[in-house]
């Protein structure tokens, strides 16, 4: 085990694949010379060369594109979006070719493409470029979109994304870059897409959340211990596909679940997650799904008003202590 | 007896009262930045903050020609656009600041400055998204018969972007009087023009689509004022729209997080460029033809300075934005 950052284990996940699989490579913008614009590339096009990592114009759907085309033919291309709001410009190449060419081709095509770079709410970057963007691909099929949380969880994802056969969308989270925390230094660690983690345990109430809201509510579970409620929180990792059982048997333990986002609530994940629950799991149930989300508007740019759109450590709290019907402050 | 020619014979006349406008105009939008600079180090600005400095003749020579109904829209680096098309300095520091008087409420922010009452249609920050509507404000120009017409700012990393090619070929097939402008500053961000264009002579592309084009030293004020008056010209005759490629510089970083010179380009180019500053020359240009005497600069030079001292402490005066403000604007209310 060795301590790093978020980024680094990103680093390092690339590093790996790109010695052990002629075939992959990594192209975008700002990703060699400029050794990436949130430094995840640094160093890569010193050790594998411009034929591998690979700067690009910006012309997201051009590039993403030429991915896909590459990956058709059997290369397993890396694409970065320097953050994933410009994945909105690739989004035809991704949604219409990407996730649906092994479906039309009736299996003979597929496409093992990672698409990767940061999303998420930031920090007063205002509305085009801080966003939660992982709705726009979850919905698909075909897709496989990962969000991970954990210095430890960017590797071991990332490994298995690129191994994968199929399409990935794997959004960090641009705020967590700079997190620290243990991971293996086996070149073989991968952690399987589609598996969801128990990051505590508790008894009184399950948490659903990931990136930022997941640190929140680890913040909120341990500020409502001292009020005597016992919170479990489940970080999903992978949101498609999505391990319910995990998450369904959670629910079975506590019997109350709150689900936290960033992203406005309207059709978010929370909607996703509390419609499995309620359909697999309903008798279980102590009291009705809560979700906390972002509020429904685009990102403001203005400090106070960002502040109120973001869901906070005390707004789970309250949710919380109502699905536990606990008075309290 | 021929005389012998000295620099005053050839220096053009300058009316003064255009040098007053120019120089006071460049002079605002540099003023400005620097202090917007200093309010950003001290954390009164957030997130991202795009600094023009190095690039204000464009700005001011091209809006200088525009009629006041006309319209103009922009990148993310629009502040001194914006300033140029009219807006209040103080409006539009209180929106860098987040502020309940910023021109957008506080909402948008450096990147998405707007102003309905000065045609200011934007600080877009998507690279290549604003072009198209840039045409389509040309279609409804001419939808309306009128004889307006809208300038569009954008930088050399738009031109790769399918957006760039999609909205000129359109403007041309339609003749929407649009003129597409490009700040041709060498970098998108960290990438040098020539890593990222087949065809390194951005004006010729207006070729490709038979759009009037051609390049102007983007650091003369009166050589963007003239190619811009040309093709406004034409743009209102019969809606020819045009392709200009300014070239020009930016001096600071890309952003106030990237260094002024950092890996992607030398300390020595950056000084080099810096002996073109497009103020000092048009200052020294006005001083030399007569049309402004070293006093008259002095002046300007006061009153700008008094000007952003003003915008700096009214954005410091303005309260936040009510909470409520956060669900309001999304949908148009009757
Ligand atoms: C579609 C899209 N891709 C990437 C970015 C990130 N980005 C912001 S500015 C920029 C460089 C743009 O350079 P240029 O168009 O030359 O304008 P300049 O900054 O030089 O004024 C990049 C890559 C973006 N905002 N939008
Ligand atoms: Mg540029």
């Amino acid at each position: 085990m060795a301590v790093m950052t978020y980024r680094e284990a990103l680093n390092q996940a690339l590093r790996e694949e790109l010695r052990r699989d002629e075939r992959v490579f990594v192209i975008g913008e700002e990703v060699g010379l400029y050794d990436g614009a949130y430094k995840v590339t640094q160093g890569l096009l010193k050790e594998f060369g411009a034929k591998r990592i690979v700067d690009t114009p910006i012309a997201e759907s051009g590039f993403t594109g030429v991915g896909i085309g590459a990956a058709m033919v059997g290369l397993r291309p890396v694409v970065e979006m320097m953050t994933f709001n410009f994945a909105l410009v690739a989004l035809d190449q991704i949604v219409n070719a990407a996730a649906k060419l092994s479906y039309m081709s009736g299996g003979q095509f597929n496409v093992p493409i990672v698409i990767r770079g940061p999303g998420g709410p930031a920090h007063q970057l205002a509305a085009q470029h801080s966003q939660s963007m992982e709705v726009y691909f979850y919905h698909v099929p075909g897709l496989k979109v990962v969000r991970p949380s954990t210095p430890a969880d960017a590797k071991g994802l990332l490994k298995s994304a690129i191994r994968d056969d199929n399409p990935v969308v794997f959004i960090e989270s641009e705020t967590l870059y700079g997190i620290k925390g243990e991971v293996p230094d086996d070149p073989d660690f991968t952690i399987p897409l589609g598996q969801a983690v128990v990051r505590r345990e508790g008894r009184d109430v399950t948490v659903i959340a990931y990136t930022g809201m997941l640190y929140r509510a680890l913040e909120a579970a341990e500020a409502l211990e001292k009020e005597g409620i016992s919170v479990e929180i489940v970080d999903p990792r992978t949101l498609r596909p999505m391990d319910v059982p995990t998450i369904i048997g959670s629910v079975r333990k506590t019997h109350r679940v709150v689900v936290a986002e960033a992203g406005a609530g309207f059709a978010g994940m929370g909607s996703e997650i509390s419609a499995f629950i309620t359909e697999q799991a309903f008798d279980d149930l102590d009291a009705p799904v809560e979700r906390v989300t972002g509020a429904n508007a685009p990102m403001p740019y203005a400090k106070n008003l960002e502040r109120a759109k973001t869901p906070s450590k005390e707004k789970i709290m309250a949710a919380v202590r109502r699905v536990c019907y606990a008075n309290g402050s | 007896m021929a005389k012998t020619l000295n620099h005053q014979d050839v220096a053009p006349v300058i009316e003064p009262a255009l040098a007053r406008k120019l120089l006071s105009q460049m002079m605002l939008i540099r003023r400005f930045e620097e202090k917007a600079a200093e309010a950003y180090a001290l954390g009164k600005i957030g997130g991202f903050l795009h600094l023009s400095i190095g690039e204000e003749a464009v700005a001011a020579g091209a809006i200088s020609v525009l009629r006041p109904d006309d319209y103009a829209i922009s990148t993310y680096r629009e502040h001194g656009h914006c300033l140029a098309k009219g807006s209040d300095p103080k409006r539009v520091m209180a929106e860098l600041y987040g502020r309940r008087d910023g021109l957008s409420k506080g909402k948008g922010g450096s990147m998405h400055l707007f102003d309905k009452t000065h045609g200011f249609l934007g600080g877009h920050a998507i690279v290549g998204a604003h072009l198209p509507l840039a045409a389509g404000v040309g279609f409804a120009i001419k939808y309306r018969g009128e004889d307006r017409v809208i300038v569009c700012f954008f930088g050399d990393g738009a031109v790769p972007q399918g957006e760039f090619h999609e909205a000129l070929n359109i403007a041309s097939l339609w003749k929407l009087p649009v003129i597409f402008i490009c700040e041709n500053n060498r970098y998108a961000m960290g990438t040098a023009l020539e890593r990222a264009l087949a065809e390194t002579e951005i004006y010729k592309l207006g070729r490709s689509y038979r759009m009037p084009c051609e390049p102007v030293d983007g650091m003369d004020v009166l050589a963007v004022r003239d190619v811009v008056a040309r093709a406004v010209e034409r743009a209102r005759a019969d809606g020819t729209p045009s392709l200009l490629e300014a070239r020009t510089y930016r001096f600071r970083g890309h952003s106030m997080r990237d260094p002024a010179a950092a890996v992607y380009r030398t300390k020595e180019e950056v000084e080099r460029e810096r002996l073109r500053d497009p103020i000092v020359l048009f200052r020294a240009r006005a001083l030399e033809s007569g049309a402004l005497t070293e006093s008259d600069v002095a002046d300007l030079e006061k009153s700008v300075n008094d000007t952003v001292d003003e915008a700096v402490a009214f954005a410091d005066g303005s309260p936040e934005p009510p909470e409520e403000w956060l669900l309001t604007d999304i949908y148009k209310k009757d």
